[in-house]
């Protein structure tokens, strides 16, 4: 079989202790929550971490509670708990669906929303044996060589493939990010960047300790789409994710809309301006999302499928995830 | 649910004999085996396509602790390949490296950790050559050849066949239709990757376990290959996680797993990772076909001209049949009065093709289908009527000579028909859903053995112990096929046992009896008869002692329920193992022998032994979808077969095998493609590389159609490869019937249905595929031969 690397590895009990490891390896450290990402990948040898930082002893990570009106998610809660959960399946069904289409039913069972949310970028370049990366050529994001899908640029394409991350994106979602000395709260849609290489927007030393929903009646409706050429396993080629709050008279009061796995990062699309004061129907208001969301997407030859029909998809799509909100 | 027969065994639908250990986890693989002392094996593999390679500095690796053997290509200069005609591959790379993921050298050491990190640290200097990546690079040749000794550069094999008349037969057509389409290679996918164990014995000798469909040819080639007589070699093929033809050749795993063994006098253990595998492939071969095909206006196919480009990747392999079998069963399931072949294999610096499920067939068979199905449209006749038109007949000789025996094509035409309600469904069911026919033919083992010899094909032994005990020694492996199940089943059935009393002995090269193995749909035909055989021979012994002592003559024995009893008198009965017991201490120790060779049914021209078999299966099958017009995904909505078995050994098997064979042939369909980013295979890995999961596969509703073969076992022909054949086509013709496009490339993917529907849209031919064919002169002499004394004076080749 694929042997690991060698590393260290701790399994700290506290998040204090977790965050202090983080502090005193800095970028050598890594957190290793579900694996089902981590560890194949460390065995094509994508990158080198001195220390490996296993966080299953940590229990106030775990669970899914109430607190003040809002759903508050350990990052280690797995995409199986949180698919089943009967409250975000309620108040929150695109959220369950994403996690549900995740992946296999053993690989739900073992991953978890953390490990989702910062799943690593993807990229058919990237995710190859070092034998592989490096026979023609090298990778930008692993070796630091040049880039193979677009030779010409400086930057890195890998894919954000997170099926959670739009969602809760879209939902406004927040989450609480804890260094060895503080703490703050983000919007999931301020945790990314759009860069395949530098992804998080996160500060050394951090690590996610919550993820916060919404209060309950934020939004009417909530959807979630995922293109993949299986009905299984596969990372999604595309995501949309949508929510919307009706106003009197069944109108878009708010509306919001995100596109995943069509570039490095989820992107927002503005559905907020073309909808408010219009129902969902609205003909002229989805052709502008669906020309928004074509100009924003931007599918390069480095996933499953072609990224001629991908982009095409992005448009079919964008107009589905508003039937979706309408029905 | 099974039929009721007149068997107690034969027909059923017992539990296979090894199928509780198996879903128990119990079995155990290659790769679960270990030995005392073992060393574990790697290889370094190329990194380039197509290089020079100048030196190899393996002096790091040597000096790590725990490396201890190191072998390069020099250790290995006898070339070799499973035909004798092309012997074009070495174990270790020699001089150059011809594919990505090619062996280069092989590491043996106390562990795998040890062994993957004395791999890095060989040094390999390479001098990069042009590679060639695609058909028409490769017939280009701007560089150096792949194989510079072989004669035809990178044409590999040509073929060239003309039977009968084409002209005449194209002059007599009232419709003529020209199609080229492409079909994409893919790979086996077994879930057990390839595993080996080479243990020491004694002097200079050596076992090897390994994952292998074919012990017998490793046997030959092992012995060739280390210059050792095959008298000092043992193969024991362990239970194998699937094959589907991947595990068909020799390969360099075991070679280097015995030679390691003999130098360091430890077991040494290969286990290939699942990149290894797709390197070592030997799949599906991607296939440029161009088709012509006349027709008289009533649906009478007149003749048909079909020519074949394969990309065969680096080496020969089984190629060469391959190749033949492009050509070879278009004419076996439909009446082709005149009948042209060309067939041209080239070498391209890519893993090795070679056989997989269908071995050559489904690309051929994939584009008369689809044509059989414009022709359909254009002449008014639906699909099904058009094929029984054209059906061969039971006792008939096709025009390129092969022997048709038992044949229910029309019947499962006929099957699959009222099961789907197709003539009510084709043309008939709402934009976006569709309705495809398609139908085929195939071989219940080759006549020819891959290296010439004139023994048995298949041998069984049976042996009776002194307290019942029924040992049946077969060299057939079991893929998971269930072979061992169809073994216990004719001995038992024919001793009057139940199949758990029949331990199966398989697959060892010192202990049980030849046979060629598991590849080309033979082991139930050929082995099975020889089982037949064997059983029957002890039957015949024990019943002479018992007659003896019942008074009576031998021919009024009988086996039934564990008993021999007097058939005049049922009361006149003795116990199976008293049975036993009474004949070891009248005639000594009991075995039996069995043997089977198929007839001599060559075709009187040069390569008409590829094609012919002692008998054909016939495979109709529907497939009925969804596609949705503004992504052009497909979905599945269920598939109905009709499949002659001759007779089923055992029901439950059959369906399996029927339903596996359907499941393959439509993820190739949808999804499976060995595609390259310039010289690297872009998806070696079970997640990247698509295929269909439980979620995409359909209900299947089976129809076995029993024909009784006359010369198969209790009836029986094969059903693992057939019905892969006609799901390709049918669901490529259900698209068509859905959304009105024609998807001449597989795997018909979403992009392309919805390319092609756009380009319908405006006003274009609604067509995806390959628009030319390619240019190419053929060198070899063409091959003419005139059509069977069967075909003369308007006959269709029925046999009198």
């Amino acid at each position: 079989m694929l042997r690991l690397p060698e590393f260290e590895y701790a399994a700290p009990t506290t998040v204090a202790e977790a965050t202090r490891l983080l502090h005193e390896r800095g970028t050598k450290a890594m957190l290793l929550a579900g694996g089902t990402d981590l560890i194949p990948n460390l065995k094509r040898r994508q990158f080198r971490p001195e220390l490996v930082v296993a966080l299953h002893k940590v229990e106030a990570l775990r669970g899914i509670q109430e607190r003040s009106g809002r759903l508050v998610i350990g990052p280690l809660a797995t995409l199986a708990e949180v698919a089943a959960h009967p409250a975000i399946r309620s108040q929150y069904p695109a959220l369950a669906n994403a996690a549900a289409m995740i992946g296999t039913p053993q690989l739900r069972n073992q991953g978890t929303l953390g490990g989702n949310l910062f799943l690593n970028t993807r990229c058919s370049f990237y995710n190859q044996l070092e034998e592989w990366r490096n026979s023609d050529g090298s990778c930008l994001k692993a070796e630091g060589g040049k880039c193979q899908v677009a030779p010409g640029g400086k930057r890195c394409w890998a894919v954000s493939s997170s099926d959670t991350a739009p969602v809760l994106a879209a939902l406004g979602a927040e989450l609480r990010l804890v260094r060895h000395d503080d703490e703050r709260m983000v919007p999931v849609a301020a945790l990314y960047r759009d860069d395949g290489i530098n992804y998080l927007a996160v500060q050394p030393g951090e690590m996610l300790t919550e993820v916060l929903l919404p209060v309950a009646g934020t939004w009417d409706r909530t959807a979630f789409l995922k293109l993949r050429r299986r009905g299984t396993f596969d990372f999604p080629i595309l995501n949309v994710a949508g929510a919307v709050k009706f106003g009197a008279g069944n109108v878009v009061e708010r509306i919001s809309v995100m596109l995943g796995a069509v570039g490095s990062t989820p992107m927002a699309i503005d559905a907020q301006k073309l909808f408010a004061g219009k129902p969902l129907d609205n003909a002229a208001a989805t052709a502008a999302l669906q020309t928004q969301a074509g100009k924003r997407a931007t599918p390069l030859p480095n996933t499953d499928a072609s990224h001629v029909w991908r982009k095409r998809m992005v448009r079919v799509y964008t107009a589905r995830i508003l039937k979706e909100l309408a029905t | 649910m099974a039929p009721k027969t007149e068997y107690a065994v034969i027909g059923g639908t017992e539990t296979k004999v090894d199928g509780l250990e198996k879903v128990t986890g119990r079995t155990r693989y290659a790769d679960d085996l270990s030995f005392p002392n073992m060393l574990y094996g790697r290889f370094l593999r190329s990194p380039h396509a197509h290089a020079r390679i100048k030196n190899i500095d393996v002096s790091k690796a040597a000096a790590m602790p725990g490396v201890h053997c190191i072998l390069t290509g020099k250790d290995f200069p006898i070339p070799f390949g499973p035909l004798p005609i092309s012997e074009d591959e070495h174990v270790l790379a020699i001089d150059k490296a011809i594919y990505v993921g090619e062996p280069v050298v092989a590491i043996a050491a106390s562990d795998e950790a040890t062994a993957d990190a004395a791999c890095r640290a060989v040094v390999v200097d390479y001098e990069e050559l042009e590679s060639y990546m695609t058909l028409e690079e490769a017939l280009a040749q701007k560089g150096e050849a792949i194989h510079p000794d072989h004669r035809g550069g990178n044409v590999h094999k040509e073929v060239p066949l003309e039977i009968g008349d084409v002209e005449q037969g194209f002059a007599e057509a009232e419709y003529l239709r020209e199609d080229v389409f492409y079909y994409e290679g893919n790979t086996h996918m077994p879930i057990e990757e390839h595993a080996c164990i080479g243990v020491p014995e004694g002097i200079d000798k050596v076992t090897l376990y390994s994952s292998t469909q074919n012990p017998h040819y490793g046997h030959r080639l092992l012995g060739k290959v280390l210059g050792l007589s095959p008298s000092r070699i043992r193969v024991v093929a362990t239970p194998v996680g699937g094959g589907f033809g991947g595990k068909c050749d020799t390969f360099s795993h075991e070679f280097s797993a015995c030679r390691m063994a003999l130098l360091t006098g430890r077991p040494v253990k290969f286990t290939l990772t699942r990149e290894e595998v797709f390197y070592t492939h030997r799949g599906r071969h991607p296939v440029l076909m161009w088709s012509k095909i006349g027709f008289k206006r009533n649906g009478k196919i007149t003749a048909m001209y079909f020519k074949s480009f394969l990309d065969g990747g680096a080496c020969g392999s089984l190629g060469v049949a391959s190749t033949y079998y492009t050509g070879a069963l278009q004419p076996c399931s439909y009446k082709i009065p005149h009948y042209k072949f060309e067939g041209v294999r080239l070498f391209t610096n890519k893993p090795v093709c070679g056989p997989k499920r269908g071995h050559g067939t489904p690309q051929p068979r994939t584009v008369m289908e689809t044509q059989l199905d414009k022709t359909a449209v254009d002449l008014g006749i639906d699909p099904a009527t058009l094929r029984l038109i054209n059906a061969v007949e039971p006792y008939s000789k096709t025009v390129n000579h092969f022997r048709i025996t038992s044949c229910g094509l029309k019947e499962c035409i006929e099957k699959v028909v009222e099961a789907s309600d197709f003539r009510n469904k084709w043309g008939k069911l709402p934009h976006g859903k569709g309705i495809g026919f398609a139908a085929s033919v195939y071989m219940s083992g080759a006549g020819v053995p891959q290296y010439w010899n004139n023994g048995p094909h298949s041998e069984v032994t049976v042996k009776v112990g002194r307290f019942g005990e029924v040992q049946c020694l077969t060299g057939s492996t079991d893929i998971g096929q269930g072979s061992m199940m169809v073994h216990a089943s004719i001995v038992a059935e024919v001793l009057g046992l139940h199949t758990r009393d029949i331990m199966v002995l398989n697959g060892d090269t010192a202990t049980t009896p030849i046979d060629l193995g598991s590849y080309s749909s033979r082991v139930t035909f050929m082995s099975g008869n020889a089982a037949l055989q064997a059983a029957r021979r002890m039957r015949d012994q024990i019943a002479g002692v018992v007659a003896e002592s019942f008074g009576v003559t031998a021919d009024r024995i009988e086996f039934r329920e564990y008993k021999v009893f007097n058939a005049d008198n049922p009361e006149q009965s003795m116990d199976w193992p008293d049975a036993c017991a009474l004949t070891e201490s009248k005639l000594g120790a009991q075995s039996s022998s069995g043997n089977y060779t198929p007839p001599d049914l060559a075709g009187p021209y040069k390569g008409g032994t590829v094609g012919p078999s002692p008998a054909y299966t016939f495979t109709a099958l529907a497939v009925q979808v969804d596609v949705d017009p503004e992504t052009g995904m497909i979905k599945i909505e269920k598939v109905w077969c009709a499949h002659d078995i001759g007779f089923p050994i055992n029901h439950t098997l059959v369906i399996g095998q029927v339903e596996g064979g359907i499941y393959m042939g439509l993820s190739e369909a949808l999804l499976e493609e060995m595609v390259y980013r310039k010289n690297r295979l872009k998806a070696p890995s079970l997640l990247d590389y698509k295929t269909i999961t439980v979620a995409e596969m359909p209900e299947i509703e089976t129809h076995l159609i029993c024909t009784n073969d006359p010369e198969g076992p209790f009836g029986a022909k094969e059903a693992g490869q057939g019905p892969l054949l006609p799901a390709i086509p049918a669901l490529l013709n259900a698209v068509y019937d859905a959304v009105g496009v024609r998807i001449d490339e597989v795997p018909c993917s979403p992009d392309k249905v919805l390319f092609a529907m756009e380009e319908k849209a405006e006003g274009g031919a609604g067509r995806y595929g390959p628009k030319a064919f390619l240019e190419h002169k053929m060198t070899s002499k063409p091959v003419r031969a005139p059509r069977p004394a069967e075909w003369e004076n308007g006959n269709e080749g029925r046999m009198s």
